[in-house]
Order: C-alpha cells, then structure tokens, then sequence
C-alpha cells in the first residue's frame, strides 16, 4: 500500500466534492447501524423497544439487560447467562491462536530458508485447505474426535482450530520471511549456527509486526467461528457464538431483546477491542490473506 | 533451494556421532515441518477423501462401523447424487445460492469500488471513516445476524419504527416474506464485507502510477474517461481478488443465515451449508450431506485451484 500521493492528478470541483462527503457520510452512517442498534437497545428496558422505540436513546437508562445477558440468562436449558461460555471461548482461543501461530513462524521459516523440491506445491495444498468448505470434513472430523476421546470438549475445539489455521499462519511467516535476506541465514550458518538457533536469533527478534497481524487474525476467526462450535461443542463446551445463537432463538418465554442486544456486544467485545487497539494489524492481515497468496 | 546444503566439508574428517548431527541438521527442516504436513495431510486431504468415499455409501448414522464389526452401510454409486439432485429441497438451496452469490458479489464490488474511488479524491477524515467502514469484518456473523435479524423484524424494527414515526402505512417485513427474505441476508452480507473490498480497491488505486495519469490529462481526458480508460482497467488484479475472495465466502456463509433467518421462513433462506448441515446432524443422512458438500467443495476448487495456483506460480 503506497502513501498517499502528495500531488494527485484527480481534480474535483466544490459540488463534486460535497457529493463525495455526503455519500461517503451517509455509508458511515450505514456501517454505524448495527452497532448503534445494539449499543442503545442494550441499556434500556424492553418496553421502550417494543413501543417502536429502537432507534432512539433510553429514556430510562438501565445495565439489567447487561447484567442479565452474564449472569442469569437461559442458555438452552441452564440459567447461567453467557459467562461460562465467553470463558469457554477463551479457554479455546488463547492455546488454538498460541498453537497455530508457532507452527505457522517455523513452517514459514522453513518453507523460505531451507528451501526444498517441490516445498511450494506443499505450502500451496496447505494453502487450499484455508478455503475448504469445512462441511467436507465435519463428518470425519466428528468421527475422530470421538474416537479420541475428544469428542464435545475444548481441547478437541483447539485440536480443529489449530488443524485449519496452519494455513493461513504459515502464509504470513512465509510471505514475511520471504523477504528477509537470506544471506544473513547463510552467513549464520557458515558461523556454525544451528537451524534453530537461526530462527531464534535472527529471524524471531525481526518477526514482531507479522506476530502481531497473526494472533489478531487467528484471534478473530477463532473466535468469530460458529460451525465448528455448532458440531463439535457440548452443552456446557460450547463457545461464545454458539451460545448467544442458542440465547437469541430460544423460543420460550418473552423475547428479551435488550438482553439478546447486550448479549451481542458481549460476544462482540473482546474482537471488536483488538480492532480499536491494533486495527491496523488486522487490515494487513486481511489484505495478506486475499490479495497476494 | 539453496540453502539445502549444510557445510558438509569440516564434518566429514571429524568422529561419526559429529556425523549424526550434521545428518540431523540437514532433517531438522523437514522434521519441524512434518507435524504440520502430516495434520494437514490427514485432516484436510484425508478427511476430504474419506467425505467423497462417503458420498457413494447409504450410510445414516455415526458409528460407520457395527457391534459385530461390519461397516453399517453400503456402496451405492451415484445414488446420492441422483437422489440429492432430485429434491426439492436442494433445488432450492442452489436457486438462492445464484440469486445470493450474484448480488452479493455485484453490490459488494460496486460499493467498494465505489468508496475506494470516493475516499481517493483526498477526503478529510479518510483515516477516520476507513476504520469505520472495515469493522464488521471484525465481528462475528451470529452478532451482526442477531442485529441484522431484530432491526429488520416488523414487530420492533424498522417497520415499528417508521410507524411509530408517524408513517402509518409503512410496511417492511422482507425477512419474514418468503420471496423476499434472501434479500435481507444479501443486506446483511454485503454490509459485513463491502468495507474490506472497498480496502483491497483502495490498495490497488494507491498503487497506480500518477504520472500516467497527469499524462493523460495533459491530454485533455475527463476525470470520467481516466476511470474509465486508465485506472479501472488497472484494477484487474484487485478485480480478480475480490471476485474470488467473495465467491468463496458466498459459497461458506452459513452462520448468518443461522443467525438472521434459520433457513426460513418455510425454506426461503436455504443455502447449500445450512442444508449439508440440516441433513447430517438434523436428518442423519449422512450420505446426501456428504454429497452436498462434495458439490460445495467442487465449486470452491474451480475458482481457487486456478487461483492459488497462478499467485504461487508468479512469486517464483
């Protein structure tokens, strides 16, 4: 991505301009909705969404629906709210991302500086298993986790996340390690380093900023992941997604918008965090995964 | 491939165990990359293989094996195929998959096209608004579905609040009208990804020479004409990426549809995913769901294989 160029060869006139900003702002305005929607219903009570009330402020402020959505909700038939679960989610994602991210530094490490015969057409089935759609392997998946034992627990959620991360892992480190001038590799290696020495003192120490856009993508699609959770959880195992669905379609009693709305942001918090802390990580990531492979 | 050699000169006088390390040296490579391969090897390679097998069996139900030993089910060819071609239900999937997939990648291109162009003309509080046009694709489908699903109801969303309003007669209950509820799902789709398009165009128009442009217009072409002549011609790659990343994400979406709709009302909502989904953990058919995701998995490879193959050949 080039900086901006200083002097661009577009010019526009005062009209056009307007146009532009007011499209452009009227398009913030769309992508704000949904936010905007869950934020507001989420702290007031019920009756002031039904009365037609969802797009305007509370007129009595309230954290019950919040409260409620952690602590007391019925989640498929138990009243625990959704904090076991948002713990659930955790307990999956931080060893799945740590796992992946690992695997995929010393594969990328190993597929650009101790290249071998045919080391791209392995990255490349590698590659192509990111992109798989995952209902080709739930039936054997299911299969092998219960053959393992692992069947409706976390570890096995982190064994599935870690298997279909790889790729996406070890297309960062290979790309990024793509780069680094492998002379410094040789001259290393001429000093009598070992392969792992190497990659401890000369390739970890540089490889900080892909790290970071790694982790915030496992991160995100780990945790955003449904389908596998779905298939794979059991009741008290499931993930964060899982739950709030389960929350959300529940069919009995009142449905309690409010508390399906704080429940979102609940679900929705520790993603959308990363992308106010370190959203510019995330778009590189984005961008690795699709536009150059 | 260079760096394979291990400097095999000073080993080769010294004692055999200094022999062995060297050895382990030049595995060392392929050893830390084999869990890997192996994972994906069994994982993906294995499991696709194992899901076609299963494709041609009759089988229904998880265990595949027996209390006596035997495999409970059976080959039968093609039956799936024919049997899953042959319902209904699937023909529904695949119809609001081509409606779905379409408009999704056509408005999603066009939008991000569109304010890649809009936010290139030096917009004050470009760094303010690309964030806020890229943040969905941060969330979860199930949180936005929920959204999505509760803004877009009749009883409390749009339609209640344009009443409530003071419009009376407004009425917008797309999501629980059968010809209409698979367009609200493209609305939610298009609002997650749109924002991400928009990133990879802009990525692309950064990356186009200037002085090409002032060449151009030393000419006397019209901003019009340098879009249309100079600068989306150039954008094919991003063009290319986009198509490819939105297709396969068209042909995945299974979660949203979960969360804004169920599939419903009736099957209106019905895609491929959710029907593999339905039939396997839902229906125990096994065998027409593993079919289904055949044909999912045969779709993806078309557009990707070409793909992945053409990026990793060009960095060679």
């Amino acid at each position: 991505m080039a900086v901006a160029s200083s002097d661009t060869a577009i010019r526009t006139g005062r009209v056009t301009r307007t146009f532009l900003y007011l499209v452009l702002l009227l398009f913030a305005l769309f992508y704000m909705l949904p936010l905007y929607v869950m934020l507001v219903n989420s702290v007031k009570p019920l009756s002031e969404i039904t009365g037609g009330g969802m797009m305007s402020l509370p007129q009595t402020w309230t954290v019950e629906p919040w409260t409620k959505a952690w602590n007391t909700a019925q989640i498929g038939v138990e009243s625990t709210g959704l904090a076991p679960y948002f713990w659930n989610s955790i307990k999956m994602v931080v060893p799945a991302v740590a796992i992946s991210t690992i695997l995929g530094a010393l594969n990328g490490y190993v597929l650009t500086k101790w290249r071998f015969k045919y080391d791209t057409i392995l990255f490349g089935l590698m590659l192509f298993a990111c992109f798989i759609p995952f209902q080709m392997v739930l039936i054997p998946m299911a299969t092998v986790l219960g053959k393992l034992g692992l069947a409706g627990t976390t570890t096995g959620l982190v064994l599935v996340h870690v298997v279909y991360g790889i790729g996406f892992s070890t297309l960062y480190f290979r790309n990024y390690y793509a780069a680094f001038p492998t002379e410094l590799v040789r001259a290393a290696q001429i000093d009598g380093a070992g392969f792992f020495q190497i990659f401890w003192r000369i390739l970890l120490p540089s490889s900080g900023p892909i790290t970071v856009v790694c982790v915030i993508w496992q991160f995100t699609n780990i945790w955003n992941d449904f389908l596998f959770g779905a298939s794979f959880a059991a009741g008290n195992a499931q993930p964060m997604t899982v739950a709030l669905n389960n929350l959300v379609q529940s069919s009995t009693g009142v449905k309690e918008y409010n508390v399906h709305f704080a429940g979102a942001i609940l679900a929705a918090l520790p993603t959308l965090l990363v992308y106010i802390v370190a959203g510019r990580y995330f778009v590189r990531g984005l961008m690795a995964g699709s536009v150059k492979g | 491939m260079a760096m394979a050699d291990v400097p095999r000169g000073q080993t080769k006088a010294s004692a055999p165990e200094k022999d062995f390390r060297t050895k382990l040296q030049e595995w060392l490579p392929k050893l830390v990359l084999s869990p890997s391969l192996a994972l994906v090897a069994i994982f993906v390679y294995g499991f696709i293989a194992f899901t076609i097998y299963l494709s041609f069996t009759d089988s229904r139900i998880l265990p595949f094996v027996g209390a006596d030993g035997q495999p409970t089910y059976d080959l039968i060819g093609f039956a799936n195929y024919e049997k899953l071609f042959k319902l209904s239900h699937w023909e529904i999937a695949l119809t609001n998959m081509a409606v779905f997939a379409g408009l999704y990648i056509v408005v999603c291109t066009a939008i991000g096209l569109m304010l890649a162009i809009f936010l290139d003309q030096k917009i004050r509080g470009e760094g303010m608004l690309r964030p806020l046009y890229l943040y969905p694709m941060a969330l979860s489908f199930i949180v936005t579905g929920t959204a999505w699903k509760w803004f877009l109801d009749p009883g409390i969303g749009l339609e209640n609040i344009m009443i409530s309003w003071g419009w009376e007669s407004f009425t917008f209950d797309w999501i629980k009208n059968r010809d209409y509820a698979i367009y609200t799902v493209v609305l939610a789709a298009v609002w997650q990804t749109s924002g991400f398009v928009m990133a990879m165009f802009l990525a692309g128009l950064r990356g186009i020479d200037n002085e090409i442009l002032k060449a151009a217009q030393m000419d006397g072409a019209s901003n019009w004409n340098l879009y249309r002549r100079i600068i989306i011609p150039q954008l094919r790659p991003a063009f290319l990426s986009a198509f490819v990343i939105l297709s396969h994400l068209a042909i995945k979406t299974f979660d949203l549809v979960i969360a804004m709709t169920g599939g419903g009302p009736g099957r209106a909502t019905e895609l491929p995913a959710t029907f593999m989904y339905s039939y396997t953990f839902g229906r125990n058919q096994m065998g027409i769901g593993a079919s289904s995701a055949v044909i999912m998995l045969m779709t993806i490879a078309a557009i990707m294989i070409p793909y992945l193959y053409a990026e990793l050949r060009e960095k060679k």
